[in-house]
């Protein structure tokens, strides 16, 4: 078959789709057609800001510096990604903001959090119970063990409503129905009355992200929500949550190691390395043109399929010991760029536009000399 | 659950045989016939023996009748004792040990989950250091120890509580301490390393992250899942609590079927020896099974092991 | 790489130190801690619980004692000596004397040595026949395995002390027969244990990735198997043997302990029993003492070797 003929058949076959099409109710379609998601991130309403955060822990060893200075800010209905190496500190930001650091280990040494202007650091236990589930919701990696074996769902999605607003029992029970089905869980009624036991483990995650939402929550922070799940699975979770942010205008602060996930549905990215963001921008910025070292590195880390003879290039190397951590840039030892400049002192913070920023003594006019002799 | 409880029925059916059986070889092997002898010598005593072991006839015929009995709860005459029976011992002494017992079960219970609990929330805090010691102490001072060493000096030299008998609460308080402390320290322990554990959980940080108040946490969330190995042990505890009884009650002077199964070894009154050993494992058998139920109606995981293919 | 203390501020940055730095390839990937064997590590963690290793030298102190105290004791164990009866602690008898006059501190080393005796033989017994019941029981696998466990099962659920009482009324009280006595239904707890070992490193990946390095079983049986499996089973002996002892006292108490003039320290409590009332409060106080403490003593040593021989809790 010739070219010609080739396109002779396909603009029948075309026309052919098209007679069905049309014969169609409206609105529905047979072509899967490529459904652009206009998001609506509301770039005024600011709902959370983190400022200079640092979070140390006091340990037999010692003093673990875990998050050394984080700032971002998030705006209502957009996804920011927190992407980092295990021990980067991603998961104590997002315990910090949620006021779960474990005293008195645990102290938040610097800095503050501002949930829609109000602040959170040095709030009380109880002031903060108010917010938790209510205003901000957290989900965790493991749906295997987020759920109480011995209560049935229905219990487990009831109890934050009760806990946090007036509904009658009946009420709560409609409520958490609803959840379910929102969540894509069928059955409802009788699933109420079961255990965490005989669900799957995408299922359990899909409970544990209704009961996360069952206040209506303006933030959900979910701490590597896929990571636990098979590779079909995390496709069906991310894209429950842009579902549900489409339908709430949720903001999301996404925590994890896989670039896959932050690639799908992620708006912003902070990239964080030994308790500091090092780039934080949009996700065209990060992906397309990255300035950190670091960043470059994990880019280039992810095996590709398309490109082929390609040895895998990890980064060499591991992340210093947060017990006395470098008084330069963090990432020096395995950094191919690395100068003397970066040995002693943490890099100032560049701002590339408006929506990227990156903290690399490269982006210094000096720096820039140096490579243009080199 | 259906399957559970019968497996777990015929296992306490067997127990009880196997004992029974043993105990039945274990008489048969003494040298010289614990059932002759200088003291059997009475003629009454002589009679009831022949009656209720049939002791004339070939030794197959006695240990089916001996069966029989022990079905019809009927554990046969004393030796030393010419005109009782192990049954109206049993009768008169049995209640006042259980009482002992449950008592005992119960302060231990509460005590040592609320020990334990406390412990395990003020982790490595001078109130776990204490409550731990507490409990290693508890757990290697023998109960008779404790109990010789209460009366001495609380009773006897500063004479606060009374050391002997039964008759009134008061007189309860010396007993249950000496027998309750190890089951506490036990309980209070495998509470303490449970919770620690299940503290440690996802979900109860998920809980902590829905904003729920501590006292929910620990009672709705924590509780329930650390009790499970609390309620394992149960058994093996009723076990220990009751053989405690034995020398508690002797030393208290207390009329309990203990005191009595006591005399009955210093006596060497055989029938009461057999009688009592084969009643109190065939209770302490049958407790376990019922622990055994409670334990599967309280774990999820058990109570729905039909239903598993559900997901 | 440098550590340097002191913080250079963003404006003392010096425009010579734009140039690239010399990496030391390795210096990466630099360990923290130096990395200790099993053993070492375990003994390591043992030896920062302080309670244990209280208890430890307790129970080494208390078998010199039990050893060399008698001999060089210039009263004897069985000797009586009526004008000396019931004498409260003094110089000359630091423990007092019983009613036939001995001198209790002697007995009390005598106990130590029955009471210790009774313990450790027991808990070995157990140890020996728990492993080989065990260990086939999980090597074989399959019915043999079940049909052993079954057996097990059905031995737990019998009450073990009234099992032990019952073959103490039938023998006679000896110490032989306390021995046989504790170990008949004693041996049932080890067993589960070793089993229980043995299943799980029997299909450990580690096992198998060592053999597929052609490595010789001897090799594999000491570096992978057994630093994985002693843990629990050498807390489990160290915990036998307490409750041994207190099997034994128990015993005494009940009229079933040894005869006299020999005496393990359950006995001369039940001894000291009728003259607490009398107010001789030293015949029952330093046998009883030194029961506890030696239970207090294996319990805590018991406890910090499981703690230390955890290998999820190496640090």
């Amino acid at each position: 078959m010739n070219k010609h003929q080739l396109d002779l058949v396909k603009e029948q076959i075309k026309e052919q789709v098209d007679e069905v099409e049309k014969s169609r109710p409206d609105g529905t379609s047979m072509v899967q057609k490529n459904k652009r998601k206009i998001k609506k991130i509301r770039s005024d309403v600011k709902v959370l800001e983190v400022n200079n955060l640092q979070v140390s822990f006091r340990t037999y060893g010692g003093e673990v510096e875990a998050v050394r200075g984080v700032s971002f800010d998030l705006y209502q209905g957009e996804t920011l990604a927190i992407v980092g190496e295990s021990g980067c500190g991603k998961s104590v930001t997002s315990n910090a903001i949620m006021g779960l650091i474990a005293q008195p280990a645990g102290i938040i040494k610097n800095g503050r959090v501002l949930f829609k202007g109000k602040e959170l650091t040095g709030m009380s236990k109880p002031q903060l119970r108010k917010i938790q589930g209510v205003d901000i919701s957290m989900i965790f990696q493991d749906p295997m063990t987020a759920l109480n074996p011995t209560l049935t769902i229905g219990e487990q999605l009831t109890e934050g409503l009760r806990t946090h607003k007036k509904v009658s029992k009946q009420e709560a029970k409609q409520k958490a129905i609803e959840m379910l089905e929102l969540v894509g869980i069928p059955n409802p009624i009788e699933r109420l009355k079961q255990f965490p036991h005989q669900f799957s483990g995408g299922m359990r995650q899909r409970i544990v992200i209704a009961i996360a939402l069952i206040c209506d929550p303006e933030l959900l922070i979910a701490d590597e929500p896929t990571t636990a799940l098979d590779v079909t699975i995390q496709a069906q979770i991310l894209e429950l949550f842009e579902e549900i942010q489409q339908k709430t205008e949720i903001s999301i602060i996404l925590i994890t190691h896989d670039l896959g996930v932050v690639a799908k549905i992620a708006d912003r990215i902070a990239v964080m390395y030994a308790g500091k963001i090092v780039e934080i921008g949009d996700k065209r910025a990060i992906f397309y043109t990255p300035e950190h070292p670091y960043t470059k590195g994990l880019l280039n880390s992810v095996p590709r399929l398309d490109l082929v003879e390609e040895e895998l290039q990890p980064i060499e190397g591991t992340p210093p010991d947060l017990f006395s951590p470098p008084k330069g840039c963090p990432f020096t030892a395995r950094c191919p760029y690395a100068m003397e400049v970066c040995d002693h002192v943490y890099p100032l913070t560049t701002t590339i536009s408006e929506s990227h920023a990156v903290d690399c003594w490269l982006q210094d006019e000096r720096a820039k000399v140096l490579q243009e002799l080199s | 659950m259906g399957k559970y409880i019968v497996k777990r029925f015929i296992m306490m059916i067997a127990t009880i045989l196997i004992i029974a059986t043993l105990t039945f070889v274990l008489m048969h092997l003494i040298p010289g016939s614990p059932f002759e002898g200088e003291r059997t010598t009475n003629p009454t005593i002589q009679a009831n023996l022949e009656k209720f072991y049939k002791l004339d006839e070939p030794l197959h015929i006695q240990y089916l009748s001996y069966l029989k009995s022990i079905v019809t709860f009927d554990f046969g005459p004393s030796i030393k004792k010419p005109n009782e029976s192990v049954n109206e011992l049993l009768a008169r002494g049995f209640p006042i040990s259980f009482e002992l017992g449950m008592a005992t079960i119960l302060v231990a219970l509460l005590s040592g989950i609320t020990l334990g609990t406390i412990a395990a929330l003020r982790h490595n805090g001078l109130v776990d250091y204490f409550a731990m010691t507490f409990a290693v102490i508890g757990i290697s001072v023998p109960n008779f120890v404790l109990a010789t060493l209460l009366i001495q000096q609380l009773a006897v030299t500063w004479d606060l509580l009374p050391a002997a008998t039964w008759s009134s609460p008061l007189h309860m308080i010396l007993p249950i301490i000496a027998l309750a402390t190890g089951p506490t320290a036990i309980i209070a322990r495998l509470t303490r390393s449970s919770m620690l554990e299940v503290l440690t959980q996802d979900y109860i940080k998920m809980a902590r992250a829905k904003g729920l108040s501590p006292v929910r946490i620990i009672v709705r969330h924590a509780l329930r899942n650390a009790l499970m190995p609390v309620v394992t042990i149960l058994g093996t505890m009723l076990a220990g609590v009751l053989t405690g009884t034995f020398v508690i009650e002797r030393i208290f002077a207390i009329p309990g079927m203990g005191k009595y199964f006591v005399e009955s070894i210093n006596n060497r009154d055989y029938p009461v020896i057999m009688g009592t050993t084969v009643f109190y494992s065939a209770f302490l058998v049958f407790m376990l099974f019922i622990v055994d139920i409670v334990y599967g109606i309280l774990d999820p995981r058990i109570k729905l092991h039909r239903k598993e293919g559900d997901a | 790489m440098t550590n340097s203390q002191e913080v250079v501020s963003p404006e003392d940055v010096k425009d010579e130190w734009f140039r690239p730095l010399p990496q030391e390839h390795g210096k990466a990937e630099a360990v923290v801690r130096p990395s200790l064997s099993y053993w070492k590590d375990a003994w390591r963690r043992l030896r920062k619980n302080k309670l244990a290793i209280g208890g430890l030298i307790f129970l080494i102190l208390l078998m010199l004692f039990a050893i060399f105290g008698p001999i060089f004791s210039p009263y004897s164990v069985t000797a009586t000596d009526y004008p000396s009866q019931n004498q409260p602690p003094s110089a000359a008898h630091w423990f007092g004397t019983d009613e036939a006059g001995r001198d209790v501190f002697t007995r009390t080393w005598y106990g130590a040595r029955i009471s210790i005796f009774v313990g450790v033989m027991a808990a070995l017994i157990d140890f020996f026949i728990g492993i080989i019941y065990g260990g086939i029981s999980g090597f074989k696998g399959g019915r043999t395995d079940s049909i052993m466990m079954r057996i097990v099962e059905v031995l737990y659920g019998l009450p073990h002390l009234l099992v032990v009482i019952l073959l103490m009324v039938i023998m006679g009280a000896s110490l032989t027969t306390i021995i046989v006595a504790l170990t008949v239904t004693g041996w049932v707890g080890m067993a589960r244990i070793v089993r229980g070992q043995v299943l799980q490193i029997k299909n450990y990946e580690f096992v198998t990735a060592s053999k597929s390095f052609g490595a010789r079983s001897s090799r594999i049986i000491r570096k992978n198997l057994l630093p994985n499996t002693m843990g629990p089973i050498i807390v489990q002996m160290t915990l036998t043997v307490p409750s041994a002892i207190f099997a034994e006292a128990f015993l005494s108490f009940l009229g079933l302990g040894i005869a006299a003039p020999f005496a393990s320290w359950g006995v001369m409590a039940n001894d000291a029993l009728p003259v607490i009332l009398s107010g001789h409060w030293w015949r029952l106080f330093f046998p009883a003492l030194f029961i506890s403490l030696t239970m207090f003593a294996f319990n805590v040593l018991g406890d910090g070797l499981q703690d230390a021989l955890d290998p999820k809790l190496r640090r």
